[in-house]
């Protein structure tokens, strides 16, 4: 193996199996549900993760953690480390060459700790060593004292008179508004007068609920291969959501120009939010500099669960009020989230939870507040539905305990008092696309149940396989009650607040053996959802081309931002289908200049790029590729932009703070074994508005996996941190669970396809609006089964039982 | 240690074993196998699965040592089980030969996972295919709950598993029509 195993391009041929054309005139275009790219390679077991990387001559690098999670470090020997044979280099904070601190939002985060470690498995030292057992081996000889401090561990302990100030001197944009300094960002939200809304209620609701901290599991470790070059820069291929937000990030940790730090994207494993900050980026590349060797970097499970930042656990107060007629008057609520050592992206999940916290519902008067706390757990950044999770649990179980006081039909109750399209926000921001609240919860009720008792089977035995606690063979249906329950909820897509969130594309058509090919070259991190496939899709519908390939994903082309928010078809579909129109325009220049005399239909008609040629829309065809551009490419890179949002007032919340917004709406059936408290979620059914569907297999495809997070949320999901030590007690699959194919029910999906004016092809963001309704649909019908008020996730056994 | 094991149909030979290394390690670091995957090294996943003389196993919980003498089969070697499973043909008529375009070359229950959309961030994918190849070698018509338990050892994050029971489903229906 002379050669390394690198990330490379992709072909896409329209594959066999695709069908027809359904609408528009590119085969393989939007709209039609083409088949995966790189899902060949990853079928055959060929395309390569970032663990799988390989070069001759590398070494493996090892992360040494702290132990503890509040601590001051005495001193650091690395002596027994270094004396190891097969160690290469130890550093610790003393040997960092230039920054020292990185951040997504606000470098806080020490690339290797400095004197102090704030959560347990916080990075001290790295080794690189020529096998990965002795890079860990070593490691354990490194010697560090700690003396232990006190612990901030919740908002009392946070914020007590003598609490410990995790971050002295902050220098933060958020620092000047804060009430103290172990909160990372706070955010009210005030629209109408509450006190006189509350005085018009016929019922006050009110209620507590708390949200786990929930892992996202991808199953790719964290992983990348750093290649140190001969211009002293370095080669990086990673497993990332952003190339470019690392970039920014590691090069000034390296003391190196942006272009001496060249990244490719290697294949991703996941990632659901947890590639969002730095792991092992900076560490990789710091260790191949310092040895002059390429150093591989791979997390195994335990490491992972301390490797990047989680869901943020929360927990919320909240104050409903309705008429007896069953209309909303006002909601007020307060939403604690703990954003553990370091801000990561903790001041953007505060705006989402601020801002969303009323759920897709009008309501005259709104107080809200969000802030994130410092403390001395887990750092908690970006997963799935960010800040909006936790707030639609809370809101919906609300909503349920509402409709209950009114003796009203809860899904009735939630259509009363349902946003549509021109309601107002409490941002006061208008919703001015489609918002179809109501008629996702009557789709997802309308559709049939699933039979009863269906584990009765025809001999009279039961299956236990389709009962609560499965082939432990806890009940033959005895103690079994079902329940059923709904849930709806908003997500924004996009990144919002004012971020400049632009995309870059590159797009090249050029005749390559008498074909036409397109060439596709964005920075967009591939995760598993998809876009690489809805690329590929766009160049079809836009150039009339079949023949697509896609250039691997690296920095030597514009950043495409973050692989977050549902934002990528969004975003960086539209900037390749800016890039295209631009193309195609320069091809029709092209054939103007050479054919425009020969036919009057190059002046005056509409023309279009179909079958790999020119043609007016009527479909008289005017020329091919080939001969347009008779040898020459066209190749253009452009950025993209949405339109723009602006900050949220500190003090009221108000302003454009989102670009669109996605709902879904879930039922969920479930039966539970009330002796024992097992659960089993029978089906779980989801409606939601997707604006146009570019892959419709994709799109169900994320709507079930958004789907099954949630549920994984519900009923087993939680990193436990230790209430007195703050340290985790189940970095592992063996304690950390997540829903299995036994544990997931079958997922019926109902997509909508109401278009939004102001995005491309209408679409809209899809990655996430399931993962939030999922949650309090399983909980609600868990409740409906028990009569049980339940009001934290995950709910586990003893919460039903009550021992 | 040397462990000599044929992988595939092919036997190999790896040198400067360390006692303590996987099944899985050797595979993936030693003889260019990276197709199994390491997610969880506990037996949890399912990421890993390759087949040990015909049983499924996790590699991260086999000793490479273990594997002396022994036959593996792992996602790269499953198209030509398939083949060799089918009588000795090429899979699919034109669909075999490595030197063949995109596409070319994969068993039934592999086209079945790329046709069906079971496929995302497809880190699961290779220990699924092994297992649900084994599963459709046993039981050529599994029932939805058949195919359930087959699967309860391997985690999914991507997908929900939808897809991946529709793919079965696929590779077994495609798999009855060609009888």
């Amino acid at each position: 193996m002379g050669t390394p195993r690198v990330p490379t391009g992709l072909p896409t041929d329209l594959p066999a199996g695709t069908g027809p054309a359904r609408a528009g005139r590119a085969p393989g275009g939007i709209g039609e549900s083409t088949l995966r790219p790189d899902g060949t390679l990853k079928v055959t077991g060929e395309f390569a993760y970032a663990s799988d990387l390989w070069h001759e001559d590398m070494l493996w690098g090892h992360t040494l953690r702290s132990p503890h999670a509040h601590a001051r470090i005495r001193s650091v020997d690395v002596s027994g480390a270094l004396a190891t044979p097969g160690v290469r280099a130890v550093l610790t904070h003393a040997d960092l060459p230039a920054a020292t601190r990185y951040g997504l939002e606000f470098a806080d985060t020490p690339v290797l700790a400095d004197g102090v470690v704030r959560y347990h498995g916080e990075p001290v030292a790295l080794v690189a060593a020529d096998h990965p057992e002795t890079a860990r081996r070593a490691a354990e000889k490194i010697a560090v004292d700690y003396e232990p401090l006190p612990v901030v561990t919740d908002e009392a302990s946070a914020l007590a008179p003598d609490a410990p100030v995790l971050h002295p001197g902050r220098t933060d944009g958020h620092a000047a508004h804060v009430p103290h300094p172990n909160v990372v960002h706070r955010q009210p939200v005030r629209h109408g007068d509450i006190a006189a809304a509350r005085a018009r209620a016929d019922v006050i609701v009110t209620g507590d609920y708390e949200v786990g901290m929930q892992d996202q599991a991808f199953l790719g470790p964290e992983s990348g291969l750093a290649v140190p070059a001969e211009d002293g820069g370095v080669d990086l291929y990673i497993a990332t959501q952003w190339l470019h937000a690392d970039l920014r990030q590691i090069a000034p940790v390296l003391g190196l120009p942006e272009e001496k730090v060249r990244m490719t994207l290697s294949g991703v494993g996941g990632a659901f939010g947890g590639r969002e900050d730095l792991s092992m980026q900076a560490h990789a590349c710091l260790l191949a500099l310092r040895t002059g060797r390429p150093v591989k970097m791979v997390y195994n499970r335990f490491e992972s669960f301390f490797g990047h930042v989680h869901r943020h656990p929360a927990r919320l107060h909240y104050e409903h009020g309705a008429t007896r007629d069953g209309k909303l008057t006002h909601m007020a609520c307060r939403i604690v989230l703990d954003g553990g050592a370091y801000a990561s992206s903790s001041p953007a999940v505060v705006g989402n939870a601020a801002s969303l916290s009323a759920g897709p519902y009008v309501i005259d008067a709104v107080e809200a507040e969000a802030l994130a706390l410092y403390t001395n757990n887990p750092p908690c950044g970006a997963m799935r539905g960010f800040g909006a999770v936790q707030a639609c649990f809370a809101y919906e179980a609300q909503m349920d305990r509402l409709a209950a006081a009114l003796e009203l039909d809860p899904v009735e109750f939630r259509q009363r008092n349902a946003m549509s399209q021109g309601a107002v926000l409490p941002t006061g921001q208008v919703v001015d696309s489609p918002a179809p609240v109501a008629e996702l919860l009557r789709r997802v009720k309308a559709m049939p149940l699933p039979p009863e008792r269906q584990w009765e089977s025809a001999g009279g035995t039961a299956d236990v396989r389709a009962l609560p606690g499965g082939l432990s063979n806890t009940t033959h249906g005895e103690g079994v009650v079902r329940g059923v329950g709904y849930a709806v909820g908003i997500k924004n897509v996009g990144f919002s607040e004012g971020f400049d969130d632009y995309s870059t594309a590159r797009v090249r058509l050029e005749v390559v053996g008498g074909q036409p090919v397109a060439t596709v070259h964005t920075a967009m991190a591939e995760v598993g959802q998809g876009g690489v496939t809805v690329h590929a899709q766009i160049a079809r519908t836009e150039l009339g081309v079949t023949q697509v390939t896609l250039r691997p994903a690296d920095t030597r082309v514009g950043s495409a931002g973050s692989t977050s928010a549902s934002r990528q078809t969004y975003v960086t579909g539209g900037a390749v289908r800016h890039a295209c129109e631009a193309v195609r325009e320069r091809v029709l220049e092209l054939g103007r200049a050479r054919f425009g005399t020969y036919h009057p239909a190059w002046a005056t008609a509409e023309l279009v790029l179909e079958g790999g040629k020119v043609t007016t829309d009527g479909g008289e065809v005017l020329a091919g590729l080939a001969e347009v551009l008779e040898g020459e490419a066209v190749d253009v890179e452009l950025e993209w932009r949405h339109r723009p949002t602006e900050p949220f007032d500190l003090v009221t919340g108000q302003g454009q703070g989102h670009v669109q917004y996605s709902f879904a709406a879930h039922r969920a059936v479930v039966e539970v074994d009330t002796e024992l408290g097992l659960v089993k979620v029978v089906e779980l059914a989801c409606a939601q508005d997707v604006g146009k569907a570019l892959n419709p297999l994709s799109v169900v495809g994320q709507i079930h996996g958004g789907t099954t997070q949630g549920l994984g949320l519900a009923v087993m999901e939680e990193i436990v941190v230790d209430p007195v030590t703050a340290k985790v007690r189940n970095p592992s699959f063996t304690d950390y669970l997540i829903p299995t194919i036994l544990d997931t029910p079958t997922l019926p999906v109902d997509v909508l396809e109401l278009a939004d004016a102001h995005a491309p092809y209408g679409l809209r963001g899809v990655g996430e609006a399931s993962t939030l309704s999922s949650t309090p649909a399983v909980v609600a019908a868990i409740r409906a089964a028990t009569g049980l008020p339940l009001a934290r996730v995950p709910v586990r056994p003893e919460h039903l039982t009550g021992t | 240690m040397r462990v000599n094991v044929t992988v595939n149909g092919r036997l190999r030979e790896a040198d400067d074993v360390w006692e303590g290394e996987s099944l899985l390690y050797v595979l993936r670091e030693r003889l260019g196998l990276p197709g199994s995957k390491n997610a969880c090294e506990q037996g949890e996943c399912g990421s890993c699965t390759v087949r040990l003389d015909g049983e499924l196993v996790c590699a991260c919980l086999v000793a490479a040592g273990q594997a002396e003498g022994r036959e593996v089969v792992t996602v790269e070697g499953l198209a030509e089980l398939a083949a060799r499973r089918a009588g000795g043909s090429a899979p699919a008529g034109e669909e075999r030969g490595e030197e063949g375009p995109p596409g070319a070359g994969l068993s039934p229950v592999q086209r079945a996972f790329v046709d069906a959309g079971a496929v995302q961030c497809g880190f699961c994918t290779p220990g699924l295919l092994v297992a649900a190849d084994d599963l459709l070698a046993r039981v050529p018509d599994p029932s939805d709950a058949d195919i359930r338990e087959a699967l309860s050892g391997n985690l999914c994050r991507c997908t929900g598993y939808e897809k991946i029971l529709d793919a079965v489903r696929l590779a077994a229906a495609r798999a009855g029509e060609t009888v």
